[in-house]
């Protein structure tokens, strides 16, 4: 039943979308009304807060799906080719396309000896690859057909829609959050000596604030990791659906792992995007809970089981 | 005595009508899904036909270069101009078409055997083109044909699994065929990594 479990896998990514969006409106206008309440001191002004937060969200949440995309190649300094740039990668990438019944992607270069790629975009038909030139020039072509097909599945899927929006929102809200903690200390303690004493009630609320606004952005990072474990495996059973040759990818895959060098324009944000975890060094690529990647020895074993 | 559940007068009748409405809405979603699967299945071999279009439309190319380099093996050529014209009027099911397509790659094997005889042909540089566009064309058609055959696969699964099986025969869904060729690596095109 191959194509049930493809399709529940798209009907599940869009569903996880929506249900990310509420999710992040929710906490957008919860905090805003807990932050105004905090700081303005009373219930009018956290309502007041909380329709901005709403607002800012709704528009974050559009900017993210439109544009999402194209701020996350901006954030890895990726510069878009054309095929005669690359005759061979765009001859891979067409045929991999083929295979797939996708249309065919904009291919994005990132200057940097690391080797990674990553997919990004809203649908197959808004799609964008990037590799990096370290990936592009120590790759087999066998070998690059592998992380390109794993790219396409994650395409194919609509893991692009989610971990791009995911990447941008979970981003966006860790940002706001850092600006909140800091800026309590200075205006809270402004405020402190004007009106002391009249505060009692609100510093429940001070406390609340606070704790949220250091518990979210690990909770969001917690889903953020679990949720893209799994879809690095299925976009590796995906490519070899799409290429026939699990050796290419697990050849890949162990290159990718011994490859020491970190990738400079990646950050906490953008690195659940990557094919391989491209900020953490080799030792360091082990299982736990706040991993975004499966360890990559796991992954090249159930790659290996494949091959009959 | 515990108060026995009181059922509504016409209880029978209503499970009668629900059974009713879920099994016309699973009929109706099976339907949909297996009828999405054989229009995959149209598209996917319009795919394969594009790419397979392609090689044929790199032929008449490469014969003309070859006759220009060694004008005395027309046996040869002219084997390859047959099965070319045979393939592209082929029409039938995938696999005669599969049949006219295998004999195509092994004439153009025996071309490019062939064209070993010929080093001044060997080393031109529009052979040498035409040699690495024959083998990506290659790629292409291997890569559409496993389009082609994963969505086989699931619509013949579809026709032939318990309970979709029954919709299959009611509505007259029948089984695709897959569409296996040769792999032309060896002789035909070359392997040049593109």
């Amino acid at each position: 039943m191959a194509v049930e479990t493809f399709h529940t896998l798209i009907a599940r990514n869009k569903r996880n979308t929506w249900l990310l969006i509420v999710l992040f409106g929710m906490v957008f206008v919860g905090l805003g009304m807990l932050i105004g309440t905090a700081w303005i001191g009373d219930r009018r002004g956290g309502m007041g807060l909380a329709v901005i937060a709403g607002t800012v969200a709704l528009v974050l949440t559009l900017a993210s799906y439109y544009g999402g995309g194209a701020v996350l190649l901006g954030l890895s300094r990726a510069r878009r080719i054309v095929k005669s740039d690359d005759p061979q990668l765009f001859n891979v990438v067409e045929e991999l396309c083929l295979a797939g019944g996708l249309p065919m992607p904009q291919i994005y270069l990132i200057d940097d000896t690391a080797m990674n790629a990553f997919a990004t975009g809203r649908d197959p038909r808004h799609a964008t690859v990037a590799i990096t030139t370290g990936l592009r020039t120590r790759l087999t072509r066998d070998e690059l057909t592998g992380v390109i097909a794993h790219e396409l599945s994650h395409v194919r899927h609509y893991d692009i829609l989610f971990a791009t929006l995911i990447a941008v929102m979970v981003g966006v809200l860790v940002m706001l959050c850092d600006v909140f903690l800091r800026s309590r200390w200075w205006g809270g303690s402004r405020r402190d000596s004007r009106d002391r004493g009249s505060q009692g009630g609100a510093v429940i609320l001070v406390v609340v604030a606070i704790v949220l606004a250091i518990i979210t952005p690990i909770l969001a990072k917690i889903i953020q990791m679990a949720i893209s474990r799994q879809r690095e495996y299925l976009a590796d059973a995906g490519a070899v659906e799409l290429t026939r040759n699990p050796d290419g990818l697990a050849h890949a895959l162990a290159k990718l792992s011994d490859d020491p060098e970190v990738l400079e324009v990646a950050n906490r944000a953008t690195a659940p995007l990557y094919i391989v975890h491209p900020i953490k060094k080799t030792e360091e690529r082990s299982a736990s809970i706040f991993d975004t990647h499966p360890p990559i020895k796991d992954r090249i074993a159930r790659l290996m089981s494949l091959t009959t | 005595m515990s108060p026995a559940i009181v059922l509504p007068e016409n209880f029978g009748l209503l499970v009668v009508c629900i059974v009713v409405i879920l099994a016309a809405a699973w009929v109706a979603a099976t339907y949909n899904v297996m009828v999405r699967l054989r229009q995959q299945c149209g598209e996917s071999w319009s795919g394969v036909e594009t790419e397979l279009r392609r090689r044929y439309d790199l032929i008449p190319n490469l014969v003309e270069m070859v006759r220009g380099y060694a004008q005395h093996e027309r046996e040869v050529l002219q084997q390859v101009i047959e099965a070319r014209s045979r393939a592209v009027a082929s029409t039938g099911t995938p696999q005669s078409q599969a049949k006219d397509e295998n004999a195509l790659i092994g004439s153009l094997r025996r071309l490019f055997a062939l064209s070993e005889n010929y080093p001044d042909l060997k080393a031109s540089a529009n052979f040498l083109a035409l040699q690495k566009e024959l083998s990506n064309t290659e790629d292409r058609i291997q890569a559409a044909r496993r389009f082609y055959n994963a969505n086989v696969r699931d619509l013949n699964t579809r026709i032939e699994v318990f309970p979709s099986n029954l919709i299959a025969q009611v509505f007259k869904f029948t089984a695709r065929e897959f569409f296996e060729i040769e792999e032309a690596g060896s002789g035909a095109a070359p392997k040049v990594a593109l």
